[in-house]
């Protein structure tokens, strides 16, 4: 997918530099007051604020212990009987006789945990790559230039290998665990963070601040830091709110393939939808729950993300 | 041209160098290492050593990787630990499958996400707009496994319209020429054969069609909203030319750039895709090959898959690249 990874990043870009020089307020104020007659980011934002919410308050607001069992008394798994919902479990009980309603409110939580660790790793490791190849390329004289281009053609190869790839083959260096779940998704978002900081980076090398910058003598290095990195952050952000659904879903597609939480204690969306998966036919329900956890969160974060990127995009506001 | 393909193919050839250099790490890197993976856990340390000599592992590491290349060279990746077959023979022997299996589904993406994604452009900001664009938002936010699961479940298993697993129905009596089921089928007579394939195939095609889907719908709005706001289709419509003129021959044809690119480029993602599907419907590709080699931790079969899957992407990027010259006359005049 390269080239369409890399013209859709080389556009998102482009958009917020354009932006920047439009004449009424700040390029985010603009770009929100578009945004509140969205039904796309309006829809995405309830989504999204609704979601930490209940990541922030469930273990506090849980009915019961979501580790608790009442196996046996209710619970047959050998002839596929699960209690379904009912008016002391609102969700019924899983196949260890644990209450689902309070599984799913307290695995928010562990789920909003996967998602922004892996996505900051991804970022602050792809920022970090990116920001010292833009940095050499514009300031490094010939050396620099060609430390920029061995980096930039590793992060195209990287970003060629599929996502899911590149995820599973550093689950298998570290093991099972929700870490390296963590870890394995955040790897994958690497090359997408670095190419994008890198292009945001030198779309601001030129412009006229920091001509300013290195015409009053303001060192090389904190014209970087406190001149460059800040403007050029938006497409970023950006990139990182789609990427945290992306983060969400591949999570849970580590954890089917066997090498999530071996824990099935924990509660966790990803975790609860794989382990569910083996009760299909008898009882859906136990997929259902967490499945619709994961896919309106991840769509939430994505409608935000997409709104966002729309808004900033030059070229089809022109249209409107 | 010929400077820029030469260029290119130097590049290729330091990046899969750069590929194999990693793999070759990744490999050495990974927990417990061969030998534990095939001894016995009471194994005495002598038996240890004579196994790691044998599989050469106490040569110097530049030698190890050395052998490693000429090794992936000749197409040589090794016996999977489950089934102590060659994994190339594995490999070669599932890739029709999964083929057959990627086919189905770009069709059904293709098919349905263009008319799609015009219909949004051209109705850009209406409800129709919104829903679209959600729903094929919607379309990358559900798990491919999960999607997969429930439709076995509702339509295989509940409703009983269509097949639950593996490629045909148990039993039936079928000439291979290709491996291509269906194909083979219609080109052999064999109609009952191709007509049970397409059965077996609805489902899996459907789930493995869902990011393609979803992708190809957006791409196809954005590029139809870039191409509609230009000059010429302006012009051709002032000039009074028919609605249906126009759409063809100035805005698809345009517009089908960026849109044939990412066709050409979700073909190779349906592999990573194709591992979640084919587990789930026991299609015996290699997807399936992959979800158990990843399970049972057999890490050449493993790297294997990985191999061929980054070598495929690498040149189908090469090959889209050189392509753009050809599909549109602006990049060629400009190199």
């Amino acid at each position: 997918m390269t080239t369409a990874k890399i013209e859709k990043l080389d556009r998102l870009i482009e958009a917020t530099a354009t932006a920047r020089d439009a004449k009424t307020g700040s390029l985010w104020r603009q770009s929100i007051r578009r945004m509140r007659h969205s039904p796309m980011a309006l829809t995405g934002a309830i989504i999204v604020g609704l979601f930490v919410l209940v990541a922030v308050v469930g273990p506090w607001v849980a009915p019961y212990d979501p580790t608790a069992q009442t196996w046996g008394r209710e619970v047959f798994l050998n002839q596929n009987i699960f209690p379904g919902p009912r008016p002391e479990n609102w969700f019924g009980l899983d196949h260890l006789g644990r209450d689902m309603f309070s599984r799913m409110i307290v695995g928010a939580r562990q789920t909003l945990l996967v998602g922004v660790v892996a996505t900051f790793i991804g970022f602050i490791a792809g920022a970090f790559i990116g920001g010292v190849a833009a940095a050499a390329g514009t300031f490094g004289g010939r050396w620099g230039e060609r430390v920029e281009a061995v980096i930039m053609r590793a992060v195209d190869v990287a970003l060629a290998i599929p996502m899911l790839l590149l995820a599973l083959s550093v689950a298998a260096l570290l093991g099972p665990s929700l870490r390296t779940v963590m870890i394995a998704v955040g790897v994958a978002q690497i090359p997408i963070f670095a190419r994008l900081l890198r292009g945001s980076m030198l779309a601001q090398a030129h412009s006229d601040y920091v001509l300013a910058a290195i015409a009053i003598g303001v060192p090389k290095g904190r014209i970087v830091v406190s001149h460059i990195l800040p403007n050029s952050l938006g497409p970023v952000i950006v990139q990182a709110t789609l990427v945290l659904a992306t983060a969400i879903i591949e999570a849970a597609a580590l954890s089917y393939l066997g090498l999530g939480n071996p824990d099935p204690g924990s509660a966790e969306w990803g975790t609860m939808l794989a382990d569910a998966q083996r009760f299909l036919s008898g009882a859906p329900q136990l997929a259902i729950y967490p499945a619709v956890g994961i896919i309106v969160t991840a769509l939430g974060f994505t409608l935000l993300g997409e709104a966002m990127r729309e808004s900033l995009d030059p070229r089809l506001r022109r249209q409107e | 041209m010929l400077r820029y393909t030469v260029k290119r193919l130097l590049q290729l050839s330091v990046a899969l160098l750069g590929l194999s250099l990693l793999l070759f790490a990744w490999f050495k890197a990974l927990p417990g290492g061969p030998e534990n993976r095939l001894l016995p856990e009471n194994a005495t340390d002598r038996q240890r050593e004579a196994l790691r000599a044998a599989l050469g592992l106490d040569e110097p590491v530049w030698t190890q990787y050395g052998e490693f290349l000429g090794r992936i060279v000749r197409l040589d990746f090794g016996s999977s630990l489950s089934s102590g077959r060659p994994i190339a023979t594995e490999l070669a022997e599932r890739l029709p499958a999964t083929v057959e299996l990627s086919l189905a589904a770009m069709l059904i993406a293709v098919g349905l996400g263009i008319p799609l994604g015009y219909l949004a452009a051209k109705r850009r900001g209406t409800w129709i707009d919104f829903g679209t664009v959600s729903g094929s938002l919607l379309g990358t936010c559900i798990p491919i496994f999960f999607l997969a699961a429930m439709l076995k479940v509702v339509f295989a298993q509940e409703l009983g319209w269509l097949p639950t697993t593996f490629r045909l129905t148990a039993g039936a009596d079928f000439t291979e020429v290709t491996g291509l089921r269906v194909f083979d089928g219609i080109i052999t007579g064999e109609f009952d054969i191709a007509w049970d394939a397409v059965k077996h195939l609805i489902l899996p095609a459907i789930a493995l069609s869902s990011i393609p889907l979803a992708v190809i719908v957006r791409i196809t709005r954005a590029s139809v909203l870039d191409v509609v706001g230009e000059d010429y289709v302006r012009t051709a419509d002032a000039k009074g030319l028919k609605p249906s003129t126009v759409r063809g021959r100035h805005v698809m044809r345009n517009a089908m750039l960026p849109i044939a690119t990412i066709i050409g480029l979700l073909l190779g993602s349906l592999f990573a895709g194709a591992v979640l599907t084919e587990s789930v419907f026991a299609f015996g590709g290699i997807g399936s090959f992959v979800y158990q080699a990843t399970t049972e931790r057999d890490y050449p079969a493993l790297m294997g898959f990985i191999l061929v899957i980054a070598v495929f992407y690498v040149v189908i990027n090469l090959l889209v690249d050189l392509s753009y010259g050809l599909l549109d006359p602006r990049v060629r005049v400009r190199k």
